[in-house]
């Protein structure tokens, strides 16, 4: 039996199954989430351990053949990313149990993000352009939906801004795909290949690059792109940001974007630089503007925008090593930043306050909380040996081994910034004394939010297993082996 | 045709200009409606042949000049898209005016930074 429409299938018959009891029996949100996300992880973990073997699965939708009819496609590259969201999304399902009761409705609350987790797993299954922008579309809208789900007024301002702004952006990703239509007469993304490699590079290709490039750009908060991101990530309930953090736009952004770039119409010199040129911008930018913010999951999304800086500059380098030290930092990123936000968020349900400055002697607090976070952040900023270090050390090599020394100057320099700014929050709220201001409100967490916690600081130990032959090496070396197949030759 | 294409970009413009310039947020959701529309309408002209027929077989009849059938079942799924997505952002709107007071972009401004 093919198991790949079942990673549509599940999430979008949860978040339909939802609403029908969520009303009459409060529980059964969370039940229904849980199962669906556990399942999809044990699919996507059972479809890379196929993949291992046969390097790229196919379902065909109506048994169409593939140019004609509509097809899914799984390959090393896919499965990497549904393994990352799939668990991701179970671990933030289980953390929500606990986070979510402060809200009325909650079932509203976890089919939105059912449909969210579904729209995310289309894109990385589509074969197709089109099918790819309208699970983005409803992954894209989900999101904006739970951006404004506790009716507050930040929450709805950013919302507005972050509909907006990707409203904008999905038009240019359509004029984009439209004028490629035109140009290839086919949407199957291997077929379209094909056929730009056999017509050759024409100016069409390159404005309708620079039109994905703003589009998929937007959605990945690239820096000129970026003025949604801050304002919808700490304004979203926790959960939420984490997986806006975490995975959403690695999938919207990076994932479509390489995608496109690598698989469909090859990478060239001209790509290559632009990519980098937007990649050093968020490094920089968005490293100097972390160092201003007090609001503590203001500065994690502008963290975020940094680190999705140095993964777009492992691609656009586009040298084998380079996109090993991208996908590493992209696996690493997810893991550290849904645990940072995660932590964030007991914080803040524990302490009534998100405000750095207030907040003090999380670690005498409570140890949980505060060991897991001190592991995050440590694998953020690159302390040795935890996944962040070597993942930037990978792209700094890179750097290196390419020529660019300026660039490894360059992302050398924001990894002291890196640690800079998080060394500047972090050390006094966790190594602070125990204060007594703050003792009426404090509250202990429940074990379903410890547990993700727990999980996820472990595996940001241990990511570094993915590097070594026997343990991990060959799922990075599937997604590599995918994009390479595009890089500049 | 090619005056097509220019007013159809022409529409476009509008629809980003509406979004960039206005300052009420209803006149913003408006803008999206257009350029949204104006996409479709691109989508469509791009199946378009001149003198061309609807893509049905009937044995009486030489196929000679097909428009293109794609491009229209996909507008039929953009335009839902285009609906929900205005939906959601005209019942944020509603809900930003109870929490401002106002429809005015310049004065929602509690996120800073």
């Amino acid at each position: 039996m093919n198991l790949i429409p079942f990673l549509i299938v599940i999430p979008l018959a949860a978040a339909f199954f939802i609403p029908l009891v969520g009303k009459r029996i409060k529980i059964s949100g969370d039940i229904i989430s849980i199962a669906a996300t556990i399942s999809l992880s044990g699919i996507s973990i059972f479809l890379a351990s196929l993949i291992a073997t046969q390097k790229v699965l196919m379902f065909e939708v109506g048994k169409w053949a593939a140019p004609m009819g509509i097809s899914m496609v799984v390959d090393g590259f896919s499965v990497f990313m549904l393994v990352i969201v799939n668990s991701i999304a179970f671990l933030v399902a289980l953390y929500s149990t606990g986070y979510i009761k402060k809200y009325t409705d909650t079932w509203k609350f976890y089919t939105l993000f059912m449909l969210m987790v579904g729209g995310m797993n289309g894109v990385l299954i589509a074969g197709d352009l089109f099918n790819m922008y309208v699970a983005l579309e409803i992954a894209a809208i989900a999101g904006y939906a739970l951006v404004a789900f506790g009716i507050d007024a930040e929450g709805l301002e950013a919302s507005f801004k972050y509909a907006v702004m990707g409203a904008v952006g999905s038009s240019f990703m359509l004029m984009g795909i439209a004028l490629l239509y035109s140009y290839t007469s086919t949407l199957n993304m291997a077929d379209m290949a094909n056929v730009i490699a056999n017509k050759g590079a024409s100016k069409i290709i390159l404005f309708v690059s620079a039109l994905f490039i703003m589009g998929f750009g937007l959605k990945a908060a690239l820096v000129p792109f970026h003025a949604w991101l801050p304002d919808a990530h700490s304004s979203a309930p926790t959960p939420i940001s984490a997986m806006l953090s975490g995975v959403l736009i690695k999938v919207l952004g990076i994932y479509a974007l390489s995608r496109i770039f690598f698989n469909i119409f090859g990478m060239t010199p001209k790509i290559s630089m632009i990519l980098i040129g937007l990649a050093v911008i968020s490094m920089v930018v968005a490293g100097i503007l972390a160092f201003g913010q007090y609001d503590i999951k203001r500065l994690l999304a502008y963290s975020s925008i940094s680190q999705i800086g140095y993964i777009a500059l492992g691609l656009g380098i586009a040298t084998p090593l380079s996109i090993m030290g991208a996908l590493f930092h992209l696996f690493n990123h997810s893991i550290s930043k849904s645990l940072l936000f995660l932590n964030a968020g007991a914080i803040e349900s524990s302490m009534g306050t998100r405000d750095l400055r207030k907040m003090t002697g999380v670690l005498a607090r409570s140890p949980v909380i505060g060991y897991t976070n001190l592991i995050g952040a440590m694998s953020i900023s690159g302390i040795p040996p935890l996944g962040g270090f070597w993942s930037k050390i990978i792209i700094i090599f890179a750097c290196i081994q390419a020529d660019r020394p300026v660039l490894a100057f360059i992302a050398i320099a924001v990894s002291i910034l890196t640690l800079g700014y998080y060394f500047k929050a972090v050390t006094p709220v966790l190594f602070g004394s125990k204060g007594t201001h703050l003792d009426n409100k404090s509250k202990p967490i429940t074990v379903t939010m410890a547990v993700p916690m727990v999980i996820l600081a472990i595996l940001s130990v241990v990511s570094v297993l993915l590097l070594l032959p026997n343990t991990g090496r060959s799922f990075l070396d599937g997604a590599i082996a995918v994009l390479v197949k595009g890089a500049i030759r | 045709m090619i005056t097509v294409y220019i007013l159809c970009l022409v529409l476009f413009s509008v629809g980003l200009y509406c979004i960039l310039r206005k300052r009420n947020l209803i006149k913003i959701i408006i803008g999206i409606g257009i350029m949204e529309y104006a996409v479709n309408l691109f989508f469509i002209l791009s199946g378009y042949r001149t003198e061309g027929r609807s893509p049905i077989f009937a044995s009486d009849q030489a196929i000679k000049n097909m428009v293109d059938p794609l491009p229209q079942a996909i507008v039929s799924t953009l335009i839902v898209i285009g609906l929900s997505l205005t939906l959601l952002i005209i019942s944020i709107a509603i809900r930003i005016y109870e929490k401002y007071g106002t429809f005015d972009i310049t004065r929602i401004n509690k996120l800073k930074g």
